[in-house]
């Protein structure tokens, strides 16, 4: 064939670098020196990993700031890859679903510091080395980022409009097929979004993660984490500040050059039709959809992907079995059955033998006390942020100009900024009790404050301007516009916020300053001092006890409070 | 059957005995498909028309593979069809296009699946381009395509792989009057130069015209179950004139097979129309605004009362689908009456013309209490309780008894606004449940 019959559009482009190449260049070939560079440290000796070797000096925390970014990259990753595991066998075998979603839906609510013990796992998968510890940090994080991941693809799977699957089935796309030419793409909007709720938790936990002690076993990771860690022990002030400062850039840097481009990419994958009115811009997705290097990059993965299509890679589906084994579910079903009555008569066994009812019992109260704290401090949240809210989200140069800011004070980690509170609770000698509480809510309060601005812009004109035809005002446009408009909006940012709230407790009831160490009595607590503590029933029965509070929270009160916004303020 | 002459004899398809019905959760079955047998030959366009629910689309789906038969067989090129076949390529309703692909790319796809290789596959995908009109719009997403041009992406993706039978699902009801009309006229064109690299087609279609204009021969179905009532083949000469008098002949037989069978089918069953209504009978939801608008449009002029249906429904531009339903509500409560391809309104129908809104209301409540058991029926249920409340689950669960879960809430929910607009009751979407309440 000649090249003339190719349309201009389809022709190679020119093959000489250009300007976006040379920043590209600089780019991939500095992330990957780093990389290399990192990748020794893996090998060191665990001993070399102590509070002592952490420098406070400013000038360290660029090094220390790239690893820990670069601990949230790798848990991203593996993130991705267990949803695109976990989800596609969920939504593809019915068996493997019964199980899987549940599942999921309980490790969701499992406080994320709680699977801190696998810590001595981790560690002894590689005796004396740095690498284990690593894991166990980068494991920590991935508990923080994976579920929501998971669920959303999982919802993605489950919703592909008949019309897609049908043409896909039609055209005899097979299986390896359909995950990258339909499945991804389709699921990929929703997953960019469950991505940054994600990042934004992760940031939380990674710096939670690098400085933490399981029992005896102490992990110093090299780290923005443990950073304020060892401020905090200094009782340095000054170095919490640059190491906020630090943070702060850290999450702007991966905001460009990892969610801008994601999020102006997730427009290509939208499924209505229409273009944009105002696509999402990024600079770093226009460098790399115009330079050569990355270009190639993504041929070349698009290349290997379509090897894929060739060769068999996945079974292909068998015909919808018509008549389903019912020996093989009963026989499926009792296995779990069987399995889940062990676990449970294990777990119940072993928490007897090491605490008593009475303690039990104690431990539930604690509980009553963490569950009063999250539900005052979201009605306090809410009476403050949903009036701000509805202010800023009806002027829209305004709302454009803030939602990003309360995105990112979502996104940043709150508890760097629990030394500088603490330290103010024992200077003025101030009630842990009471005063520690706010910690919890510091960090995920934003999430009521962006999705209400969300809320309050997506409130037509048109009914504004009902509102002020029939001079509705005061309350009463409260109670009948602004309100129901924001009500579906709000209940997902107060499920987010009480969400984060809770697995923020186990950092926020405890904080230390120097010698000073403030105790509110609280679940949280109980968690945290039983890990310090190595006690593992104990911590067992915390982190039981708080998802249990926080599963059934989800179905007693957010399910049908989110139910009803959906069925009631939808006209559709 | 009449071919025509020039077709070849051998069947690409043969469709023998096929049923389908779906199971509810409670095991009983809906029966959508019954015992339809359908041949296809090379070098024919059949139409399949029927009403919404005849269960067309599903007989496209069993030919494609996407669905396997509960009865019968599906056989193409003699062997059974038990999965998507290759050789069978099909059109979609709402386009089917991969929003992330571009035009090449949607092309190229069925392409793909069947690992050509790459100069051969873009050689191909560039004929199909080309010869659908596409040239120039390579590299554009859909997004940035208009829904005719979308839609002649979906026709160049199923001619790139070479079809030996080309089904298409309502292909031209996504698009404007205008449009459709384009791209149908560019089809019959190329398909009557055979530049097609297709054997036959199957059309699925609910626009009568459209199909007298395009197929050779058009099997007519029932609803609820679907079957074949009718064959009706057309022998004019293309291209085929919209107002051609033959062609309004054929249009208005249509018509009259279309409208006149449930009636019969009814009476067969029955002994008489009127108590072919039963409690469990499925309601079509069609908006009181519409029964009303027709009843006024037909005792105004010209139509004092009495209206040809095609002529009418091209007067009020609508297309047959939109049409039917609201004429057969008329029917149903018994404001008119349907006859040869003809709809008249009687004495109530003719008074709810000249009646005042409340009047109307009124009318219609008796109407409605009268010709529809089930409106009768939940009327009853609230008189005789001492609250004059009941849930909705009650009459659905009722209703499920001989319906689908689907078809049972479409009942309810065509009862509901009817009852409402006759206020014979109240019903609170929040709670669920049925009254006799009305605030006042």
């Amino acid at each position: 064939m000649s090249t003339e019959r190719l349309p201009i559009s389809v022709l190679r482009r020119r093959l000489l670098p250009g300007r976006w190449d040379l920043v590209a260049f600089v780019l991939v070939f500095g992330t990957l020196a780093y990389l290399a560079h990192t990748a020794v440290g893996l090998t060191h000796p665990l001993s070399r990993l102590t509070a002592a070797r952490i420098s406070l000096s400013p000038w360290a925390l660029p090094g220390y700031a790239a690893q820990t970014a670069l601990r949230m990259l790798v848990a991203m990753l593996a993130s991705l890859v267990f949803t695109f595991t976990y989800a596609t066998l969920a939504a593809k075998s019915r068996r493997a679903e019964a199980v899987l979603i549940p599942l999921l839906d309980i490790l969701q609510s499992v406080p994320i510091l709680g699977f801190s013990f696998t810590i001595v796992f981790f560690l002894s998968l590689t005796p004396g080395r740095a690498a284990g510890a690593e894991l166990a940090a980068v494991f920590l994080v991935f508990t923080s980022q994976a579920w929501n991941m998971a669920f959303s693809f999982y919802h993605s799977l489950r919703s592909i409009p008949a019309e897609l699957d049908e043409t896909a089935r039609a055209f005899h796309l097979g299986p390896w097929m359909r995950f990258w030419r339909l499945e991804v793409p389709f699921a990929m909007p929703a997953l960019i979004w469950n991505m940054m709720m994600s990042m934004s938790g992760g940031w939380f936990f990674v710096v939670a993660a690098e400085a933490i002690s399981v029992g005896n076993t102490t992990v110093t990771l090299p780290g923005i984490g443990s950073y304020i860690a060892r401020a905090i022990a200094a009782r340095d002030l000054g170095a919490i500040g640059w190491a906020i400062a630090a943070m702060t850039l850290v999450i702007l840097i991966y905001d460009q050059v990892i969610f801008r481009p994601l999020i102006a990419s997730a427009d290509w994958f939208r499924l209505e039709q229409e273009a944009r009115l105002t696509p999402t811009r990024s600079w770093a997705l226009t460098l790399m959809r115009r330079s050569r290097l990355f270009t190639r990059g993504a041929d070349g993965f698009a290349g290997l992907v379509r090897l894929g299509f060739n060769r068999q890679l996945l079974p292909r589906r068998r015909p919808p079995a018509r008549a389903r084994s019912q020996w093989a579910d009963a026989l499926w079903y009792g296995a779990v059955a069987l399995l889940t009555g062990y676990g449970i008569w294990r777990t119940g066994q072993y928490l007897l033998a090491h605490i008593s009812l009475l303690q039990m019992l104690h431990v539930l109260g604690l509980g009553g006390l963490t569950l009063l704290r999250v539900l005052v401090l979201i009605a306090l949240a809410s009476v403050i942020w949903v009036p701000i809210g509805v202010y800023i989200g009806l002027r829209p140069r305004l709302a454009a100009a803030l939602e990003p800011v309360a995105q990112f004070l979502a996104a940043f980690p709150a508890n760097l900024l629990f030394p500088v509170v603490v330290s103010a609770i024992v200077a003025y000698k101030l009630d842990p009790n009471i005063w520690l509480s706010p910690l919890m809510i510091l960090g995920t309060q934003w999430y009521i404050l962006f999705n209400v601005i969300a809320g309050a812009s997506s409130l037509s004109s048109e009914l504004r301007e009902v509102g002020s035809n029939f001079r509705v005002r005061g309350w009463l446009w409260w109670r009948r516009i602004a309100l129901p408009a924001i009500f579906p909006f709000y209940v997902t940012g107060a499920i987010t916020a009480a969400g984060g709230s809770w697995n923020a407790s186990i950092v926020a009831e405890v904080a230390n300053w120097g010698r000073h160490h403030l105790v509110a009595a609280g679940l949280g607590a109980y968690i945290a001092q039983a890990t310090a503590a190595g006690s593992f029933a104990h911590m067992l029965l915390g982190i039981v006890v708080m998802s249990a509070i926080v599963v059934s929270l989800n179905r007693l009160l957010w399910r049908p409070l989110y139910a009803r916004a959906e069925r009631k303020y939808r006209m559709n | 059957m009449n071919a025509a002459p020039e077709i070849h004899p051998e069947p690409l398809l043969q469709v023998q005995g096929v049923g389908k019905s779906f199971r509810k959760p409670d095991g009983d079955a809906v029966i959508v498909l019954e015992d339809v047998d359908l041949q296809l030959r090379r070098g024919e366009i059949v139409g399949l028309l029927g009403r919404s629910g005849s269960g067309k689309s599903t007989l496209l789906r069993l030919i494609a593979g996407l669905d396997v038969p509960t009865r019968g067989a599906v056989r193409y090129l003699g062997a059974p069809v038990t999965g998507p076949v290759a050789g069978v390529a099909m059109v979609f309703q709402g386009f089917g296009l991969f929003p992330w692909l571009t035009v090449l790319g949607n092309v190229q796809l069925g392409l793909e699946a069947l690992r050509v290789r790459e100069p051969e596959m873009r050689r191909r995908a560039l004929e199909a381009i080309d010869l659908i009109g596409l040239d120039g719009y390579e590299s554009a997403y859909p997004r940035e395509l208009s829904g005719g041009m979308r839609q002649r992406v979906g026709f160049a993706r199923a001619l790139v792989v070479h079809p030996n039978i080309l089904l298409m699902d309502e292909p031209f009801s996504a698009l404007d009057v205008l449009t459709a009309e384009t791209l149908r006229t560019d089809f019959l064109e190329l398909w009557g130069l055979a530049e097609l690299p297709i054997g036959s087609v199957l059309l699925v279609t609910h626009n009568i015209e459209e199909a007298v204009q395009m197929c050779d021969r058009l099997l007519i179905f029932s609803t609820h179950p679907g079957r074949v009532v009718s064959e009706i083949p057309v022998n004019l000469p293309q291209p085929r004139a919209a107002l051609d008098p033959e062609v309004r002949a054929l249009v208005d037989r249509v018509y009259i097979e279309m409208t006149a069978r449930p009636r019969a089918r009814g009476a067969e069953a029955r002994g008489d129309a009127a108590s072919a209504v039963r409690i469990d009978t499925p309601l079509e939801h069609v908006s009181t605004n519409l029964l009303a608008g027709l009843i006024e449009a037909l005792s105004a002029a010209p139509y004092a009362g009495r209206a040809d249906l095609p002529a009418i429904a091209q007067a009020l531009h609508m297309e047959a689908d939109d049409l039917l339903p609201v004429a057969e509500a008329l029917q149903l409560l018994h404001l008119a009456e349907i006859e040869g391809g003809d709809i008249c309104l009687n004495e109530a129908g003719q008074a709810f013309a000249r009646a005042a809104t409340d009047e109307r209301k009124n009318l219609f409540a008796r109407e409605l209490l009268a010709h529809v058991p089930l409106a009768a029926h939940v009327r009853r249920v609230l008189d005789e309780r001492s609250t004059h409340v009941a849930p909705k689950s009650r009459f659905l669960d009722e209703l499920e008894d001989s319906m689908s879960a689907q078809a049972a809430e479409q009942t309810l929910r065509a009862l509901i606004s009817w009852g409402r607009y006759g206020e014979i009751f109240a019903y609170d979407d929040q709670r669920q449940i049925f009254s006799l309440e009305n605030p006042t």
